[in-house]
């Protein structure tokens, strides 16, 4: 009946984590009345709960989420998407173009194979595939600007608390950022200097997401290379 | 009888100067690979191999996959330069077998029901080879598949024992392997206490066999540290220097 670790500590998978009972958490399993860890990150216990914060993580598609996709095939009535998901998502020709799929609408010229879209995603269907949507203001297929990829599961901390992360990148570099849930993000700058700026940044973020006092390093950052640039 | 007392005499030594029961020097290192979802390149002696994990993605062809659970497939491959007499790139018999040991010994360490209808790939590239490739590539695949953030219920360790010149010996070498009487790969789960993996070739008495399995988990626990500390480096090399500021 006790905690077998520090919160905070990185674990492993295998660790137990906990012996005794307790609700399981995130990123953890149950095995012969201990709570182990399924998934490499910080484990964290709170009253009655153990869970643990992914540090490496796939993409888990909710219903709502903004993702980043490429088309990868056409098919009758849908455009098959990657979305780092572990089954491609479908995206319907209704919601594509806000009416139903006739004989005569030629599918490639809406979205062709290779086009990246931002999507939502707004349902799943019986066998999980997510069903996408871009009928929205900002959803649509991406013209240009710089992706970027990063862990999925650093997307939150990325986005910040009420987006305070993301809101300080976007007034200090100047650039326009899309993120999508699935570890995509698209940065359009006004130059070459801030995109890269508003990169640097972002990788930084995604080696460093673990290490708590994120938001002021981060701060920091952003000074010294508005100064060097200077 | 004579041969018996000259052979206790002596004593025996390994071919590179080891302990019976100590294994090579072996260096993890994981996340190597950017374009892999997860990677891991270890040195343990003289073998070098690369790992690259992909997915859990969809699987093609559609009909090979899984209703109910994800398919792990692996593919083991040497480089023609791996070995001294340039070996084909093309996939042998015995490649393929590797390839289907190494998915038995890492397929119960996945949760491969969370992911039905995908595939979850891991390809090992064996860049020089030195005996017990084998298990050095289900060692570092471990390490890749947690650096892709694949759940997994425990780190697979893998490790051989075997039999040279009527001694036991841990971590058998490229020379101990073909010269040796019997060579015995184990992969084993240290946390879940469970053999994934147990293989056998040449003669040994039963006995012999239970102190070489005993010896291999014993080696298999001692590699299960190196992984841990090789899963741990990519996070806390970069505590230190933010600390200190």
């Amino acid at each position: 009946m006790s905690a077998l670790f520090e919160n905070r500590d990185l674990v492993v998978p295998g660790d137990v984590l906990y012996e005794g009972r307790i609700r399981t958490g995130d990123n953890t399993f149950r095995f012969e009345g201990k709570v182990c860890a399924n998934r490499i990150g910080l484990v964290n216990y709170t009253q009655n709960m153990v869970s643990v914060i992914a540090l490496e993580a796939g993409f888990n598609p909710l219903s709502g989420d903004l993702v980043i996709g490429d088309i990868i095939e056409i098919e009758l009535g849908r455009w098959l998407v990657d979305i780092d998901t572990p089954e491609d998502a479908q995206l319907n020709v209704p919601d594509a173009i806000d009416s139903p799929f006739r004989s005569d609408i030629v599918m490639p010229d809406i979205l062709d194979v290779g086009d990246t879209i931002v999507a939502k995603i707004v349902d799943m269907d019986r066998r999980g595939t997510p069903i996408l949507s871009i009928l929205g203001r900002s959803l649509g297929k991406i013209e240009e600007g710089f992706m970027m990829r990063l862990t999925p599961s650093k997307i939150p901390r990325l986005i910040g608390k009420k987006g305070s992360m993301v809101n300080m990148i976007l007034k200090e570099t100047g650039c326009s950022i899309i993120i999508g849930q699935n570890g995509r993000v698209l940065i359009n700058g006004k130059t070459r200097e801030q995109e890269m700026q508003a990169v640097s940044v972002i990788e930084k973020i995604d080696k460093e997401a673990h290490i708590s006092g994120l938001t002021n390093r981060v701060q920091e950052y952003l000074k010294t290379i508005k100064e060097e640039n200077r | 009888m004579s041969k018996s007392k000259r052979s206790r005499k002596k004593k025996f030594e390994r071919y590179d100067g080891r302990e019976a029961t100590e294994l090579r020097p072996i260096t993890i290192e994981s996340g190597v690979l950017p374009n892999a979802d997860g990677s891991a390149y270890i040195e343990m002696g003289l073998n070098k191999i690369v790992v690259g994990v992909f997915g859990p993605r969809e699987m093609h062809p559609k009909r090979l996959a899984k209703p109910n659970m994800a398919t792990v497939r692996c593919r083991y491959h040497m480089a023609p330069f791996s070995v001294d007499p340039r070996r084909s790139p093309a996939p042998s018999r015995r490649d393929n077998e590797i390839s289907m040991v190494m998915r038995y010994a890492l397929e119960p360490a996945i949760f491969v029901e969370r992911y039905p209808r995908s595939a979850i790939d891991v390809y090992a590239e064996i860049i020089q080879a030195d005996g017990g490739t084998r298990t050095a590539c289900i060692n570092a695949a471990t390490v890749a598949l947690v650096d892709a953030g694949i759940p997994m219920r425990d780190l697979v360790a893998s490790c051989a024992a075997g039999k040279m010149d009527d001694n036991l010996i841990l971590d058998l070498g490229d020379y101990e392997d073909k010269e040796g009487q019997a060579d015995i790969p184990v992969a084993y789960m240290p946390k879940l206490n469970k053999i994934t993996l147990l293989q056998m070739d040449g003669m040994v008495s039963k006995d012999e066999f239970e102190s070489c399995v005993n010896m291999a988990i014993d080696g298999c626990n001692q590699i299960y540290e190196i992984q841990r500390e090789a899963l741990k480096k990519k996070y806390g090399l970069d505590e230190q220097p933010q600390e200190e500021n």
